[in-house]
């Protein structure tokens, strides 16, 4: 089973150069960390910047350089600033190459219910709807199964819906799987120690293996 | 030139009434109305309609309205972070509309803009679309939403001149130049309030024909919610 760093080092494999990309809040983040130098990408944050650096240093510290997680932030440079309307111009517009977001259930079809849990305090959906709704490519980091082991990957989601048909690819701390077109898991690759039978108890939407599955390389 | 130029936020907020609807600037509490926010607290405008992002924290931003129930609603997209704000949301004292970041943003925009609707993918098959018209385009459904004004807009810029021109400083513009657009009244206030002429015309976020009145805040607390530092 993969650890939070070991689902965000995987995450990291699938980034390309070139590519501009939206990361959500928590695994999401981690995503940046992992990233090889020889690839050059730029980070969009929704609230209005192209190119997040580093976190500051103490001196650095400036409140007026936030990302979409309010925490505080350093510039690459050769970054761009905008308003908030021109950032989801470029999310809807379909400029960002790739999403990564966390969730709470994928449906078989790519569904994603991430926003909100009834009975429990509702926060809103930020920029959520909107980046699964225009996003090229969408890869979630999520568990596999809830603490009480339900598996996440459904059918059909049951918890209210953030966008429909979104999701290509899911990498949880049990395996790699990709969204078919026709609907269905297909199970890419298994993390480490982690058996084709136990993935295949913990999935309870429609499970695809064909061959041989490897293991991660992390 | 026109000059806009008003003392203080009590002087830009003269006329504020009960019921009014705002809209507030900010993402977080990057790029708020500080100085206005004390303003509509010392006035004690009740049943107000606030349009923003986010609601604050519990003791600071639109979380100060909040504690003392000047609210009626919220518009938002987001609003975490605040203990006050759920205790009025589940016991039914206060009205929230959630929307999609984007959607709100773009709301903004249409009602300074003059479009009264536009389509967005965003909320398509969710909750969000309950109740509202969607067309198909291209293949793919889009849902209608409405643009959004109001009585008061509320911004928050780092620079501005006499006339109304407005500058912003990095993440700090986020809603500011959509919802400055889309004021009956826009106020905005800045950190630095410079003579005409003084601003580079090329470098203007917002022109002053969007802005009615404008002064230099004060004493900016800037508060950060989430400090996160590079250990070196």
């Amino acid at each position: 089973m993969l650890d939070k760093i070991g689902i965000a080092k995987r995450i990291a494999q699938e980034v390309r150069d070139g590519m501009y990309i939206n990361l959500g809040i928590g695994i999401p983040t981690l995503v940046a960390n992992y990233i090889p130098k020889n690839i050059n990408v730029v980070l969009q944050s929704e609230n209005g910047l192209l190119g997040i650096g580093p976190f500051p240093t103490e001196d650095q510290i400036d409140p007026d350089f936030i990302n979409a997680g309010k925490q505080t932030i350093t510039l690459m440079p050769g970054s761009a600033l905008f308003s908030s309307a021109d950032s989801f111009g470029m999310i809807r517009g379909g400029k960002v190459d790739l999403t990564i977001l966390g969730s709470m259930e994928v449906s078989e079809n790519g569904d994603i219910a991430n926003w909100k849990v009834p009975g429990k305090m509702v926060k809103g959906m930020g920029g959520a709807m909107d980046l699964v709704a225009s996003a090229k490519n969408i890869i979630v980091a999520m568990q596999h199964c809830s603490k009480d082991g339900a598996s996440k990957l459904l059918k059909k989601c049951t918890l209210p819906i953030t966008g429909l048909r979104c999701v290509k690819k899911i990498v949880s701390d049990m395996a790699v799987l990709e969204i078919l077109p026709e609907g269905g898991f297909k199970l890419l690759e298994r993390a480490p120690g982690v058996s084709v039978d136990q993935i295949k108890n913990a999935t309870s939407g429609k499970l695809i293996i064909k061959g041989d599955v490897p293991e991660m390389k992390i | 030139m026109i000059d806009k130029r008003v003392n203080d936020a009590d002087a830009a907020l003269h006329d504020i009434f009960d019921n009014a609807t705002l809209m507030l600037g900010g993402f977080g509490l990057c790029g708020i109305p500080e100085n206005c926010i004390q303003a509509i607290l010392k006035k004690g405008v009740k049943g107000l309609t606030c349009i923003s992002n986010n609601a604050g924290v519990d003791d600071f931003g639109i979380g100060l309205l909040l504690k003392t129930k000047q609210v009626k609603k919220m518009i938002s997209s987001y609003v975490g972070e605040n203990a006050e704000f759920e205790r009025q949301l589940l016991s039914g004292e206060l009205e929230v509309e959630l929307i999609p970041q984007g959607t709100l943003a773009e709301r903004c925009r249409a009602g300074g803009a003059g479009i009264p609707a536009f389509f967005t993918p965003a909320g398509v098959g969710t909750e969000v679309a309950e109740g509202k018209e969607t067309r198909e385009f291209d293949g793919k459904t889009y849902l209608m939403e409405k643009w959004l004004r109001a009585d008061f807009s509320i911004v928050k810029a780092w620079k501005g001149d006499a006339s109304g021109n407005l500058i912003y400083r990095g993440t700090a513009r986020n809603f500011n130049p959509m919802m400055a657009t889309a004021g009956k009244i826009t106020i905005a206030e800045v950190e630095e309030l410079v003579p005409i002429g003084q601003l580079e015309p090329n470098e203007i976020h917002t022109p002053g024909i969007f802005v009615h009145r404008i002064f230099q805040g004060k004493n900016y607390e800037k508060r950060i919610e989430q400090r996160t530092i590079t250990k070196i």
